[in-house]
């Protein structure tokens, strides 16, 4: 049996090296980026897709020449959804493969756990995911929605006529820091829309909590106070198959009680039938029904790429897109893959949305872009619903929790800084 | 009479003031959706409807707009005319199906007829021709359209001939309580023969008079009506009745009773929650039960501590997904067998990996219960990483047959869902089967042979190892079943089993090791508990305080609730 196990262990060894000997051999003719996206564990039911986004996107960009004239290679490595792992493989990619950019993570909680390796080796992260805002990195770029691009326009909705003109919230989220901060800055909102604390109920579970029956009769229970009410869902992963299917079966109609959700795009509805879920709704900046010419040809370039005609497209995918394109653009208008040149380079840098309207950089690291609610529809996609009019410039520091209200986060002369309540220089 | 006093009421008002007035808000415009179907329901005498067909077909072309304040308008035109042809469109609206054809821009009801798409015309609603999906654009609808949908329905099938139309009218009207639908109610309860819909008739019209009622003793007959009832629903509407006294200036009196009448009725509803804290606990209980009992036989029989047993439940969870694609490619229109051609195949899957990795790996690791953990944890992650590999890291879809869709919904409130209910059966099943094969089959005697003194057994002449191997299978197999029940409720994903492991060792370390009855009562008493701390404290420190008393409690009892006794256990 001892031979057994070496056998399998060395095997194992050999893989291992395998996978990592390709990137070494790379040369001097070739640009370097690292995909930092988890590809086993919880996450990699998400993350797998993003990893695959960014494969696509460099052969695409190596088809047409590649970047300054050379050929950009990805070096992608595997995380495993392991938030300490994250770390370690950043440092790798930064330290060891010598990367010009990192395309990366997906939760907060990794996120978190990357950015003082970031902040060290001065490295470049593209952050795809939406997420709870409340920080400015000069080494991160977050392509993702804040949450006044995403959570408070929700809200909005709901509160408004066609979406119901909702009166009692229920907060849902995932035990960790986006539902909860998130939650944080919606409850501030609402005191400040007139929303009262007893008209408000927070619950959390944790990740892939599978037995959703309690829940779903709370918030039946908390609906039937005579006020409208609406479900505020930041429930993160697979932990949204089974609340979705327990909503379905306890006969929870849309226009009874809406749920509109931050993290469920047309990849997680995929295990689901949504024949009973018509009229939920979600918040994004990119929904795959969106029927642009951009929107077709980026499906198409997906398809042909992935080889499956049923494979959907999601918001992280667009925003994925935009930050790959903003870092190319910036290199080529730097001529350089320096990080503190292409960060100069990157403010102010534009990328056409698949959606219309046109995504631009902004000194907070964040980006200005379209909010979009859509409605579930029966064939696993989204209706848009509502949209705004114009982009919206993503706000870093949330203005509705008082200790941020005051912070700014802005990379250029004379603030440089993240979090500052006046000027460095 | 009443028609009389009623009818220039009405034309006042829709006369005297603009439709645009009424559609500040979506309640407005719902009385006016029903003032004017009232309307009509009183002159129903009249022998032609007002929309002549090209009349109707003309309204309906009004749908096509931009603008959801449009829509309702013409959805209530269409709803005033009381006229029965309108039903088909506006349910087809509802369910998404009401299109524009882009070629001669009319509004066309779109049927999805193999590949290309039927229109059907939205009067006659005969065929009028067919195209491609992309030459159909969708009338959207948003959930305030759908509620004022709903309603104009109700109004119009408050008269249907149809009883379980009516019924789904009335309860429509109930969950509105659009107090501008009692003049309808109030016709259709003098017409009304059958008589729980009648009581259910009467019962929303109480709902209506506590807030429309125009004396206090109108109010109090109202209360009276309502406190009697236990359901959510009629709590929500004196609550609302109650919030609503300060700013409407109601009597005192009329609010004191509407105050104890929700005490009342609160207090009879806590009790059905009790019963549905009591059936989600036993349903959690029968969720662990499934997942632990194949380990109650491979930890708790054979002692082997196998970490890669959730892995077990997820290849049965993926074999049941492999036989619902192979039905739905050779038998479409067997897919509702799908689940019972799942649970033998899942058994003999898991069973078949179970024995394999036991003649493999596991007998070499007999009573080294160290290399046992690691090896079987490592052989997890393997598992976990080939299933990724092969069908990808996203979630299959397994659909859950008819018969395991939807629920039973008590008017308390209270829901039985059936995929729940067939699990909780199922799992009872599972576990006699179990029991049977332990005690009445010969490899059940084998079994219990070996484990209780291996030496003798072999002595008498039975193959031990067969036996083990065959005992580890049976274990597998039984969590490979359990794959095919989870499936129904959980994702379908690579990670499926490790969600379940703790909870599985639990189960079987707090029951008791080695005893089936010990897990079975361990899995509902984990259950229940979980689902009675859940409410009070959230999921996740309810979870934290189980695990904290289950440590305290193998402190206390290290053998579980049931401890095997005798020589073998010693030695």
């Amino acid at each position: 049996m001892k031979t057994m196990l070496q056998a399998i262990a060395g095997a194992g060894a050999l893989a291992w090296s395998a996978m990592a000997m390709t990137p070494a051999q790379a040369a001097d003719d070739t640009i370097k980026i690292g995909v930092l996206h988890s590809l086993s564990g919880t996450m990699a039911i998400s993350e797998t897709t993003l990893k695959d986004t960014v494969l696509m996107l460099v052969d695409d960009l190596n088809k047409n020449g590649g970047l300054l004239g050379k050929k950009v290679e990805a070096v992608v490595v595997d995380p495993a959804s392991d938030w300490p792992l994250f770390a370690e493989k950043a440092r790798e990619l930064l330290e060891k493969d010598k990367v010009a950019a990192v395309f990366g993570c997906w939760t907060s909680v990794s996120r978190k756990s990357v950015l003082p390796v970031f902040e060290e080796d001065n490295g470049l992260l593209f952050y795809p995911v939406q997420f709870e805002g409340e920080e400015s990195s000069r080494n991160v770029f977050y392509t993702g929605a804040a949450p006044n691009q995403q959570a408070i326009p929700a809200v909005d909705y709901l509160m408004s006529e066609d979406g119901g003109g909702a009166e009692r919230f229920a907060l849902l989220g995932t035990d960790y820091v986006y539902p909860r901060t998130t939650n944080k800055i919606l409850r501030a909102y609402l005191h400040s829309k007139g929303v009262a604390d007893e008209d408000i109920m927070e619950n959390y579970t944790p990740f892939g909590h599978s037995d959703w029956q309690s829940i779903v009769a709370d918030v039946k229970t908390f609906a039937s106070a005579g006020k409208k009410t609406a479900v505020v869902s930041t429930i993160n992963g697979d932990a949204n198959v089974p609340f979705y299917k327990e909503l379905a079966n306890q006969g929870i109609k849309a226009e009874d009680i809406p749920v509109v959700a931050f993290s469920v795009g047309e990849e997680e509805l995929a295990g689901i039938d949504t024949a009973p879920l018509v009229g939920h709704l979600a918040a994004w900046n990119y929904f795959e029904s969106v029927d642009t010419d951009a929107n077709a040809a980026f499906i198409k370039k997906w398809h042909a790429y992935i080889g499956d005609e049923k494979r959907v497209t999601n918001d992280p995918m667009e925003a994925t897109y935009i930050g790959f394109t903003m870092w190319k653009q910036a290199v080529e208008q730097a001529g350089t893959t320096d990080v503190d040149a292409v960060r100069q380079a990157m403010y102010g840098q534009k990328v056409p949305n698949l959606t219309g309207g046109v995504a631009v950089m902004n000194t907070n690291h964040y980006l200005s872009k379209p909010v979009l609610i859509g409605e579930v529809q029966d064939n696993g996609q989204f209706d848009t619903v509502w949209s705004t009019d114009d982009v919206v410039v993503g706000d870093s520091w949330s203005d509705f929790i008082p200790e941020s209200a005051k912070l700014t986060a802005d990379w250029t002369y004379p603030w440089v800084c993240g979090n500052c309540e006046t000027p460095k220089y | 009479m009443r028609r009389d006093n009623f009818l220039p009421a009405l034309s006042s008002a829709s006369d005297g003031l603009s439709a645009r007035f009424f559609l500040r808000s979506g309640w407005s415009v719902r009385v006016v959706v029903a003032m004017l179907t009232v309307m009509c329901v009183l002159s129903i005498a009249r022998p032609a409807w007002a929309f002549s067909d090209e009349e109707l077909r003309q309204i309906v072309e009004e749908l096509d707009s931009k603008s959801s304040n449009r829509k309702l308008e013409v959805i209530g035109k269409i709803a005033a005319d009381g006229d029965p042809r309108a039903v088909p469109v506006l349910q087809a609206m509802l369910d998404g199906d009401l299109y524009v054809s882009k070629a001669d821009d009319r509004v066309v009801i779109g049927k999805k007829q193999g590949k290309v798409w039927q229109h059907i015309d939205v009067v006659s609603g005969k065929v009028t021709g067919e195209s491609a999906a992309r030459d159909l654009d969708k009338i959207r609808i948003n959930n305030r359209l759908r509620g004022a949908l709903r309603d104009a329905l109700a109004s119009l099938n408050l008269f249907s001939p149809d009883l379980a139309t009516r019924r789904t009218a009335v309860e429509t009207i109930m969950d509105s309580r659009d107090p501008a639908m009692a003049p309808l109610l109030k016709r259709a309860i003098e017409r009304e023969e059958d008589p729980g819909l009648l009581a259910r008739m009467e019962l929303a019209q109480a709902t209506m008079a506590l807030a429309a009622g125009k004396t206090p003793q109108e109010r109090l007959d109202a209360i009276d009506v309502l406190a009697s009832q236990t359901t959510p629903q009629i709590r929500a509407v004196l609550l609302q009745f109650v919030n609503a006294a300060e700013s409407e200036n109601y009597d005192p009196k009329v609010v004191a009773a509407a105050k104890d009448a929700v005490a009342s009725v609160e207090g009879r509803l806590q009790m059905w929650q009790t019963a549905g804290d009591v059936y989600r606990g036993i349903s959690l209980g029968s969720v662990l039960l499934l997942a632990a009992v194949g380990l109650a036989i491979t930890f708790g029989v054979m002692g082997v501590i196998n970490m890669a047993h959730g892995e077990m439940i997820m290849i049965g969870a993926y074999t049941t997904y492999a036989v619902q694609q192979a039905f739905a490619a050779f038998w479409p229109a067997g897919i509702g067998w799908s689940l019972a051609v799942a649970v033998p195949m899942a058994f003999l899957v898991s069973g078949g990996v179970g024995v394999v990795i036991e003649r493999v790996i596991i007998r070499f690791l007999y009573g080294r219960p160290l290399e046992t953990l690691l090896a079987t944890w490592g052989l997890s992650l393997m598992l976990q990483q080939a299933i990724r590999s092969l069908f990808g890291a996203s979630n299959r879809q397994v659909v859950a047959p008819d018969f395991m869709s939807g629920a039973i919904e008590f008017s308390t409130g209270l829901v039985l869902t059936y995929n729940r209910l067939w699990i909780i059966l199922f799992s009872v099943i599972v576990v006699a089967g179990i029991a049977f094969v332990l005690r009445y089959t010969a490899f059940g005697l084998q079994m219990r042979a070996v484990t209780q003194n291996r030496r003798m057994a072999g002595s008498v002449g039975v193959r031990t190892g067969t036996v083990d191997a065959l005992t580890f299978g049976l274990g597998s197999g039984i969590a490979g079943i359990a794959g095919v029940a989870l499936s129904q409720i959980d994702n379908v994903s690579p990670n499926l089993g490790q969600g379940y492991i703790i909870d599985s060792f639990m189960v079987v370390v707090f029951g008791g090791v080695g005893n089936l009855w010990g897990t079975v009562l361990g899995a509902f008493s984990l259950g229940i508990v979980n689902k009675f701390l859940e409410p009070v404290a959230g999921a996740v420190l309810a979870k934290i305080f189980v695990l904290v008393a289950l440590i305290l409690f193998i402190q206390k009892r290290p053998k579980g609730l049931f401890a095997l006794k005798g020589r073998a256990v010693e030695a």
